[in-house]
């Protein structure tokens, strides 16, 4: 049931979004005295008025649930609810006429207590929908408020209900307000169907069974529902270890693929050339900046392919921080091979000429650049653990880059001339290797690949002219943990610095994880300088 | 004689092209210099940036309608670049130099903190627009923005309420440094005499620019399986992206768990992908969709002044609460300067006490006789898809600043210079 969740809301959201349509066509009226209440200044007077209108099983109710949620409900000044249907025009759902929208109507203001009222009164109405996924996400829905008063509706709903899976999650619901029934036998089968749901947010109706209250006596009298609710809570329990290794397995993995991400270009340029790129973070954020340029062309030339802007991101972004690699390559960094510490100082400079013109263009505030539908969300697997889809696609996308970047290296002539520079640069230029082409097509490479790790932050974190600053030190990091030189020793120190931060980070909290990274470091590099993988032979001189 | 009077014309001829490298320098004498203290380079350039603009539209402002005691107002600016130790010397060439009656500047507290000194020695006067976390009280400074009791104990107090979902535990989460870090001080004595208990309080910080929030919003989620809970975000301006991203993917909706931030404003959603931040809630003082004539004049003035000057996206300029302050802050120390006709620094600080404005948030608000804070409005916004804020709830009138709250131990008897 619960991986098919995510598709099943999506369905819904389909569903809500015809509502609209339909509620043009609806003839049926509502009662004045029932829609009063929304025109009331008291939430209290408007969630009465949602809640009835969720009961009412009529479409011009629905109608009106729907607009309220999408902020197109008037009242006039004289109390009259009017819902917008067009621009100037709103039909009175009282009276089934379309008015001219008085210029004094204010549309009725919203806040999460009346969302979630609102929430609520359409899922009950939609546990009577045609659609067995809309009950079903209905019935999910319900079972986060447990409200007595809904029990009636969710019991008239179960009398008709055919799909096994919708009658397990109408239980669950009920059982949520069943647990405060004054019968045992009742809250005995509650808190059993409770601790096979394996939700966590019921831990806490089950702990507040087995409490003792002031005096020491148990708070539920009955022996049995305890013995039940102790049995229920351990399961709940149990299942909510397996889900946080689980989750920090997969948020230590994904954190991984963004450092490796981050650290790939650099173990081209630094690892393999050996140039120490300062600029590196602020190559990354060219590559950002340019998804973002991409972006902007969609919205304005091909607002229909909005979805896909990333993947035309992809090939653009690499191309522009290939050439602003090449570029640096041929006019400053070739000048400084050999000399560390004047290539340090000078790509430093670089990546604050970088910043600030990039500033100077496009202003110091950050752009805008949505995920596109397809990253939005997540799926949720083991019941209650979501696993984003945006964190999914960059795990799967640094996986390709990687591939690439190992095939480029090891099956292409360039990567064959990369590496027998990196073993003995003097003589591959005697044997004839163009030594200055392909150290200029090598930093490319290695630009290049930082600007496709620039689109995949695009998706993550804000863009703006900083965004190279949060990664250089990260990136520095990986390479030089997994040994310089080696493609292999970045992949596993990414990945395993991912891992240790976010098992560290549940214990000691974020500012310690990094410390204690950072001190990992330290330590490990002291005994082993040559990194996770040392290159072997002649070629380590 | 002759030789040494030469001599020291060299001297002052020579000081002056060395002080020569700002050239408003060298303006005519009937001016009064306005000193602009704000990043305009490096991670606070975000937020500061628009505060230098607002500023200098004031200035503009002003000027049309004749300056101050006859006198026109003159901009000097200088940036900073996010480098705290800057701040200082920045300051010290501002007045020691640059001869500036009064200075605008400052954004984070560890800023504000490095140039107090300088202030102090020189007996120089400093506005300061950004709500922050008290427990300070200067005579060279007038702080316009919030003080906690006028942003974070509301806020708090509207989560509890039946209306902002009745939360019975908060997690409070920020940046590791000192607004959070005294903000939550505050936030968890208010907390305990509200009746909540440690075990319902999680205290959470991350490092300045954190990016990965997926443990903590875990966290967040089986935190509020244990009782409606809410947070309350003293996040660092653009690491709220990151962690609000975050959350709408692992499915916490503002309906489930509401965020109530301190940092986002109109300005900082203008960067972001509002979709997944809707419901989420904002404190503050001052939001650009309040509607009142002032206001609406105001952010018109605002939006045809970043047209002119053709500042970047302009086309979706924002007004937010520290520009309306740095407005308000130039405003009431114009009034004090015409009512002590002199911009003598004591002189205007006596004056500035009980200045009244007419500001566009709706109030006319008035400088504390003695405490250098604004009372203030507060109000509470959901964020909406456009980036705007609807305002959920709002203060009957203007609330006067406590500076030193009383829920930190030891500042009983503390009001007041």
């Amino acid at each position: 049931m619960a991986v098919i969740y995510p598709f099943l809301t999506r369905l819904l959201c389909a569903a809500l979004l015809v509502l609209p349509a339909y509620a043009c066509n609806a003839t049926e009226l509502v009662d004045r005295a029932v829609l009063s209440g929304l025109a009331s200044d008291n939430n209290n007077d408007k969630i009465e008025a949602i809640t009835a209108l969720g009961q009412l099983s009529n479409p011009g109710a629905a109608a009106i649930l729907a607009a309220l949620g999408e902020g197109k409900v008037l009242v006039a000044a004289d109390g009259t609810v009017l819902v917008s249907v067009a621009a100037g025009k709103a039909l009175n759902p009282a009276t089934g006429e379309t008015v001219t929208s008085p210029a004094d109507a204010q549309t009725v203001n919203m806040n999460n207590r009346l969302r979630r009222a609102l929430q609520a009164a359409q899922a009950s109405a939609e546990l009577f929908s045609p659609v067995a996924a809309t009950r079903l996400a209905a019935a999910v829905k319900l079972q986060k408020e447990a409200d007595a008063s809904r029990t009636p509706v969710i019991e008239r709903a179960l009398t008709q209900e055919k799909d096994p899976q919708i009658v397990l999650a109408l239980n669950i619901a009920l059982a949520s307000s069943a647990i405060k029934s004054s019968d045992a036998a009742v809250r005995t089968k509650a808190v059993i169907a409770l601790g096979e749901s394996k939700n966590p947010a019921f831990k806490q109706v089950l702990v507040e069974i087995l409490a003792k209250d002031a005096s020491g006596g148990f708070a539920e009298p009955s022996a049995e529902v305890r013995l039940a609710a102790k049995k229920s809570l351990e399961q709940i329990e149990d299942h909510q270890t397996i889900v946080s290794w689980v989750g920090n397995l997969f948020y230590g993995l994904s954190l991984g693929s963004v450092l490796l991400l981050a650290a790939l270009g650099l173990a081209i340029t630094f690892g393999l050339m050996g140039i120490i790129n300062m600029a590196h973070g602020e190559l990354l954020m060219i590559g950002a900046y340019a998804t973002y340029l991409v972006q902007s062309f969609f919205k304005q030339y091909l607002p229909g392919a909005m979805d896909w802007y990333v993947v035309a991101a992809l090939p653009f972004a690499f191309v522009i921080t290939a050439l602003v690699g090449m570029l640096l390559e041929r006019t400053v960094i070739r000048w400084l091979y050999g000399r560390p510490l004047e290539t340090l100082l000078a790509t430093w400079g670089i990546s604050l000429i970088l910043m600030q013109t990039v500033r100077s263009i496009f202003g110091a505030q950050n752009v805008e650049v949505s995920n596109p539908s397809w990253m939005n969300g997540g799926i949720t697997v083991l019941g209650n653990l979501s696993l984003s889809y945006n964190r999914l696609v960059i795990i799967g996308f640094a996986l390709c880059v990687v591939v690439i970047v190992w095939l480029v290296l090891n099956y292409t002539r360039l990567g064959l001339f990369v590496r027998a520079i990196t073993q003995n640069r003097r003589m591959a230029d005697c044997v004839g290797v163009p030594t200055g082409r392909v150290d200029m097509l090598a930093f490319g490479l290695g630009s290049g690949i930082a600007g496709l790790a620039g689109v995949a932050l695009s998706q993550l974190s804000n863009v703006g002219p900083d965004l190279g600053r949060g990664y250089i030190v990260d990136s520095f990091m990986v390479v030089v943990l997994g040994g310089v030189g080696q493609l292999a020793g970045t992949v596993v120190a990414a990945m395993g610095l991912g891992a240790l931060n976010k098992f560290i980070e549940p214990f000691w909290g974020a500012v310690i994880a990094k410390i204690a990274i950072l001190l990992f470091i330290v330590l490990f590099v002291q005994k082993r300088p040559q990194g996770l993988f040392a290159p072997k032979g002649r070629s380590a001189e | 004689m002759k030789r040494r009077s030469a001599l020291k014309q060299l001297t002052a001829v020579s000081l002056l092209a060395m002080s020569g490298f700002t050239a408003q320098s060298f303006a005519a004498e009937d001016t009064i210099k306005v000193g602009i203290l704000h990043s305009l380079s490096g991670t606070m350039a975000i937020s500061e940036t628009s505060l230098k603009d607002v500023a200098l539209m004031t200035i503009d402002e002003i000027n049309a309608k004749g300056g101050v005691n006859g006198k026109k107002l003159e901009a000097v600016i200088v940036d900073p670049a996010s480098n705290w130790p800057l701040f200082a010397e920045k300051a010290r060439q501002l007045i020691d130099k640059d001869k500036v009656s009064v200075v605008f500047g400052c954004w984070t507290s560890v800023s504000r903190k490095s140039v107090l000194p300088v202030f102090k020695e020189l007996n120089s006067l400093l506005f300061y627009p950004v709500q922050y976390e008290g427990e300070e009280l200067e005579k060279n400074v007038f702080y316009t923005g919030a003080a906690p009791n006028q942003q974070a104990i509301p806020a708090v107090e509207y989560l509890m309420s039946e209306d902002g979902g009745g939360a019975k535990r908060f997690v409070l989460l920020g940046t590791d440094y000192v607004y959070p870090r005294t903000t939550n001080k505050i936030l968890r004595e208010f907390l305990h005499s509200k009746g909540v208990k440690d075990s319902d309080i999680d205290e959470v910080y991350t490092p300045f620019g954190h990016s990965d929030y997926q443990t903590i919003v875990a966290n967040i989620k089986k935190f509020s399986t244990g009782g409606k809970t809410a947070v309350i975000s003293t996040i660092n301006g653009d690491s709220n992206v990151p962690f609000y991203k975050e959350l709408g993917n692992a499915g916490l909706k503002a309906t489930d768990v509401p965020v109530v931030a301190f940092s986002v404003g109109e300005e900082e959603l203008r960067g972001v992908d509002t979709k997944p931040l809707v419901g989420h809630l904002a404190a503050w003082n001052y939001f650009e969709s309040i509607k009142n004539p002032v206001n609406a004049d105001f952010v018109a003035k605002w939006k045809a002044y970043a047209k002119a000057k053709n500042l970047p996206n302009y086309a979706t300029a924002v007004t937010n609460d520290p520009m309306e302050a740095t407005y308000v802050g130039m405003y009431m120390w114009k009034q004090a300067v015409e009512q002590a006709k002199s911009t003598d620094t004591d002189k205007v600080i006596a004056a500035m006490g009980g200045q009244k404005f007419a500001a566009p948030d709706g109030f006319t608000i008035e400088m504390d006789k003695t405490n250098h804070h604004l009372h203030k409005p507060v109000f509470i916004g959901e964020i909406q898809a456009d980036g705007q804020f609807n305002t959920v709830w709002k203060s009957k009138g203007p609330i006067r600043a406590q500076p030193w709250s009383p829920f930190i131990k030891g500042n009983e008897g503390k009001q007041g210079l």
